[in-house]
């Protein structure tokens, strides 16, 4: 066990924990925060998505030792209820889920992409989406929610 | 909608709502809402169904909490029924509450699945009728308050007053005056009278799903995010294949591990429990566990002739005793068989559940479907009366059937029970795929008879489907995969030879396809026109745990008929919506067809089509549709594809749904099932499938299951809803994905002319077929 210090949503949280701990189980269990989820442990849908250092990253594999004090956004972190980040507010407009376990690798990982290369081609866009899974398969509306919040930054 | 996060905060609500006058009576007895006791159906239970008060409770402040035993499980239910409510009782959507399946309080539904939820609630019972009761009776109260007869009242926003304000300034009267915190003590009226759908002001509106800038903003509470106070983590340790049993295990294997609190083995089930999840994990990937094997599997390769080998439980739904003598004269005989592999619902988030079992009582904050069968099925495998145990649903990842939610329910009950304190368990995605109910693979082989005017004179349809285990329901926890561990039984298939249909047809699995009479003892119930029928249907033995996935059976039968019918109609050379047309005689998927193929600008020719080439991309469009269990919903879907004729590869580009549920209760929720049902259904047909070796199932992960991403070139998606407010509501989230492998299926042989009759349409099975047919 070691203390180790997060930067998490704009906040420092220090934690006791195994170094090798996923830095998911953290979030979720230490740290109480819904965004990020488990959904495979294996890196393969996207559920556990957060943003580290501005980069899409899956926590269910990353050990937390590997990112103390870097910055760490998650899904509830991007925005609020009350003011919801503009690409979240895309995708209450498009009403883009329904049962809504995968939104954080899908919203982060648009939110990465769009952050870097605001003009990404329809292509780029798949591409990046390429290991991300919705069973619900609410792809029409998630990808209307994309454009929409793409349209907006142009 | 705030789920409870535990016992405390649950007491806390209930005592700060001010309105908790849900009765607790002893079971009633069978009265006009409980005769039909099917699993969807409501049950007498502690909480009475007949009561009103069962149903609906009005604070002072003229908020209403409203009681379902049907839940939300991303399928928009929680909406739809918050609608339902406010729509009858005339007030906004934002005054009512729902609290949705919890044995302590709300009526026993049996399970929110079957496309059952609409039919049960939002007809003339069950909540529907309540709402309705409640209004009547609010407005009779007012009447004797206000001293007016109720004809002269009308309601608006919670507030009863003279029909003629202008004239009766004074004369008005809130709810929450009236019954604020009161009991009603009235039961449910079955003549209370609904409001028409004219006079609809929320229902039938695209009211947006009311979870979603929670879910959006990652503050949704899923069932992942329950935290109870001290509570622990567990993991468990499955069998390596489906039918071993447990040998030994090697305790001292995880003693190293910090953390373990407890190696927990109840028979054949082992799991462990650790302070935290990360050391749960640990132990549960190093702990030594010796399994004595099962039987060898049957080689998947050879699957679809193992099944039809296995002595079977056979049914006869129809038989007009002449099949034989009408094929025999035919001018021309077809003949196909159709296979579908096991699939899984492959739910994204593994699933999750948690306990609190203790001495004498426990709860249990779980994903299931079915709070009440858990209740009972918890009860069994804790040994704790039924009345001391507490199932409260916390929503989990969409699960299209029985997922994994009931089994993980188990395993926390038995790993809580063991340490006595409440535990979280958390299936890895090897657990999730190798241990849940999967769809049922089947065989259906058809044969028709033509005349010489290229009509069907008779249709011959046998099919098999491969059966073990199921929903636990109220007595069979074996169904799944921790009761079976634990000691109790499965269902098993009982072989039996089928006997002559002697009741009115229900195609509840749609096993009798669309174009048939349907008739039993001269009452024919199906939507075709061909009277020379016969349909057996044989369920046979599955080696592994098989369960309802979204569109049981109907969808693996649909996918059998539906390109059957295409194939007749090009041997024929008859245009395949036409064709379907002429041998239709249900008004409601005569109608549905008509829409899509409208919609769709369907050109009308057979298929396939003439002019594609035999290199590069060729394109097609096929047809399917629908009437989802025989009367429980109706669609069509046109689908146009593309085949890459190198690769092999498939890629849908458009699809025209046209669906008819009844009167829509929200276009919105509805048009997203469609859009999603379609998707879904699109995977499903091309690349979803379960694979095995010898001794153990080898799709353990999405590297081997197959489930298609965010990033594929997504299709449109054009979504046509009929609008039936003179009908009753009927099921709308099994209808679209039924459709999707046929209507793709029928897309691929009109662009190449190349049948596939096995799902999914892998680019290598195309491939081979299209080298097979240049060999020929």
């Amino acid at each position: 066990m070691a203390a180790i210090s997060l930067k998490i949503n704009g906040r420092v949280h220090t934690v006791e924990a195994d170094p090798q701990t996923p830095l998911l189980y953290v979030l979720s269990d230490e740290l109480r925060l819904r965004g990020p989820k488990f959904g495979c442990g294996l890196a393969q849908c996207g559920a556990c998505g957060i943003l580290l250092q501005g980069k899409v990253t899956r926590s269910c594999v990353t050990p937390v030792s590997a990112v103390k004090d870097q910055e760490i956004i998650t899904l509830e972190g991007l925005g609020t209820p009350e003011q919801p980040h503009a690409l979240q507010q895309a995708f209450i407009d498009e009403g883009a889920a329904q049962c809504g376990f995968c939104l954080s690798g899908v919203i982060l990982t648009a939110k990465a992409l769009l952050d870097e290369a605001p003009k990404a081609s329809d292509e780029q866009i798949r591409d990046s989406f390429s290991n991300v899974l919705c069973r619900c398969f609410a792809h029409t509306r998630m990808m209307r929610a994309i454009k929409r919040y793409q349209a907006g930054l142009q | 909608m705030k789920s409870v996060k535990s016992e405390l905060s649950r007491r806390d609500f209930l005592k700060t709502s001010g309105a908790l006058v849900v009765s607790f009576s002893a079971v009633s007895m069978i009265g006009p809402l409980s005769v039909a006791q099917g699993p969807f159906d409501t049950h007498p239970s502690h909480v009475d169904p007949e009561k009103l008060d069962s149903w609906l409770a009005i604070a002072a402040d003229g908020s209403v909490t409203a009681y379902t035993g049907k839940c939300d499980l991303g399928q928009g239910m929680y909406t739809a029924q918050t609608q339902l409510v406010a729509e009858e009782l005339c007030v906004p959507l934002d005054r009512v509450k729902l609290i949705q399946c919890d044995t302590a309080i709300t009526p026993d539904q049996g399970t929110t699945s079957g496309s059952q939820s609409s039919p049960t609630n939002f007809n003339t019972r069950n909540l529907a009728q309540a709402a309705a009761t409640a209004r009547e009776a609010l407005i009779a109260m007012a009447s004797a308050k206000l001293a007016m007869p109720a004809d002269q009242l009308r309601v608006e926003d919670g507030v009863v007053s003279a029909s003629d304000v202008g004239t009766k300034p004074g004369k008005r009267v809130s709810y929450g005056e009236l019954i604020g915190g009161k009991h009603f003590d009235i039961t449910v009226n079955a003549n209370a009278k609904r409001r028409s759908t004219s006079e609809w002001r929320i229902l039938g509106k695209p009211v947006p799903s009311m979870d979603r800038v929670a879910l959006m903003t990652g503050t949704f509470e899923f069932v992942h995010n329950v935290h109870v106070p001290g509570m622990v983590h567990g993991r468990v340790v499955r069998p390596p294949d489906p039918t071993a049993t447990l040998a030994h295990v090697d305790h001292d294997s995880v003693k190293e591990i910090p953390g373990v609190i407890e190696v927990v083995v109840r028979k054949s089930f082992v799991g462990v429990v650790a302070e935290k999840q990360w050391q749960a994990a640990q132990a549960a990937e190093k702990l030594k566990v010796t399994w004595k094997p099962g039987p060898k599997l049957p080689p998947q390769k050879v699957f679809s002739d193992y099944i039809r080998r296995q002595p079977s439980r056979d049914t006869m739904l129809v038989n007009s005793k002449d099949v034989d003598e009408k094929l025999k004269a035919a001018a021309k005989v077809l003949h196909a068989t159709y296979f579908y592999p096991y699939q899984a619902h492959g739910s994204i988030g593994s699933s999750c559940a948690v306990a609190d079992v203790q001495a004498d009582h426990a709860t249990i904050w779980s994903p299931t479907q079915s709070v009440y069968p858990t209740q009972h099925g918890i009860s069994a495998l804790t040994g704790l009366p039924l009345e001391k145990v507490h199932v409260i649903f916390v929503r989990g990842s969409g699960c299209y059937g029985l997922n994994a939610a009931d089994t993980v329910s188990y395993d926390a009950a038995l790993l809580s029970q063991a340490v006595r304190r409440p535990v979280r368990v958390q299936l890895t995605r090897k657990d999730e795929f190798t241990s849940e109910n999967y769809g049922s693979s089947c065989v259906i082989e058809q044969r028709v008879a033509i005349d010489t005017n290229g009509a069907i004179t008779a249709w011959d349809c046998e099919s098999w489907s491969a059966s073990f285990g199921g929903r636990p329901g109220y007595d069979t926890p074996g169904n799944v995969i921790t009761g079976r561990l634990a000691g109790f039984e499965p269902e098993t298939v009982k072989p039996r030879p089928a006997s002559e249909p002697s009741e009115e047809l229900s195609n509840g699995s749609n096993i009798v396809p669309s174009y048939l009479a349907g008739c039993v003892n001269g009452k024919c119930a199906g939507a075709g026109s061909i009277r020379s029928e016969r349909v057996l249907s044989r369920a046979v033995s599955s080696p592994f745990f098989t369960g309802p996935l979204r569109s049981p059976l109907r969808l693996q039968n649909t996918f059998a008929h539906e390109c059957f019918m295409d194939e007749i109609a090009a041997s024929v050379k008859v245009d395949p919506v036409a064709y379907r047309l002429q041998h239709l005689t249900e008004k409601r998927i005569i109608d549905v067809l008509k829409a899509a193929a409208k919609a769709a600008d369907w050109q009308a020719r057979p298929s396939p089509r003439p002019q594609n080439s035999r290199t590069g991309t060729v394109s097609g469009r096929g047809v399917a549709c629908v009437a989802y269990e025989g009367d429980n919903g109706y669609a069509a879907l046109v689908a146009e594809i593309e085949v890459n004729l190198a690769s092999g590869i498939v890629q849908p580009r458009r699809f025209v749904i046209a669906n008819d549920s009844g009167p829509i209760s929200n276009p919105d929720g509805l048009r997203n099932q469609m859009e999603g049902g379609v998707l879904q259904g699109m995977s499903r047909a091309l690349a979803e499938e379960i694979t095995w070796d010898e001794h153990h199932v080898t799709s353990v992960d999405w590297a081997s299951y197959n489930n298609l991403p965010l990033g594929i070139e997504v299709p449109v998606v054009e979504c046509v809803l009929l609008d039936r407010p003179s009908f009753e509501a009927t099921g709308a989230g099994e209808t679209a994905i039924t459709l999707a492998a046929a209507a793709i299926g029928n897309a691929v042989f009109d662009a190449t002319g190349v049948r596939i009759r096995q799902a999914p349409f892998t680019a290598e099975r195309i491939k081979a077929a299209l080298n097979e047919r240049t060999a020929a």
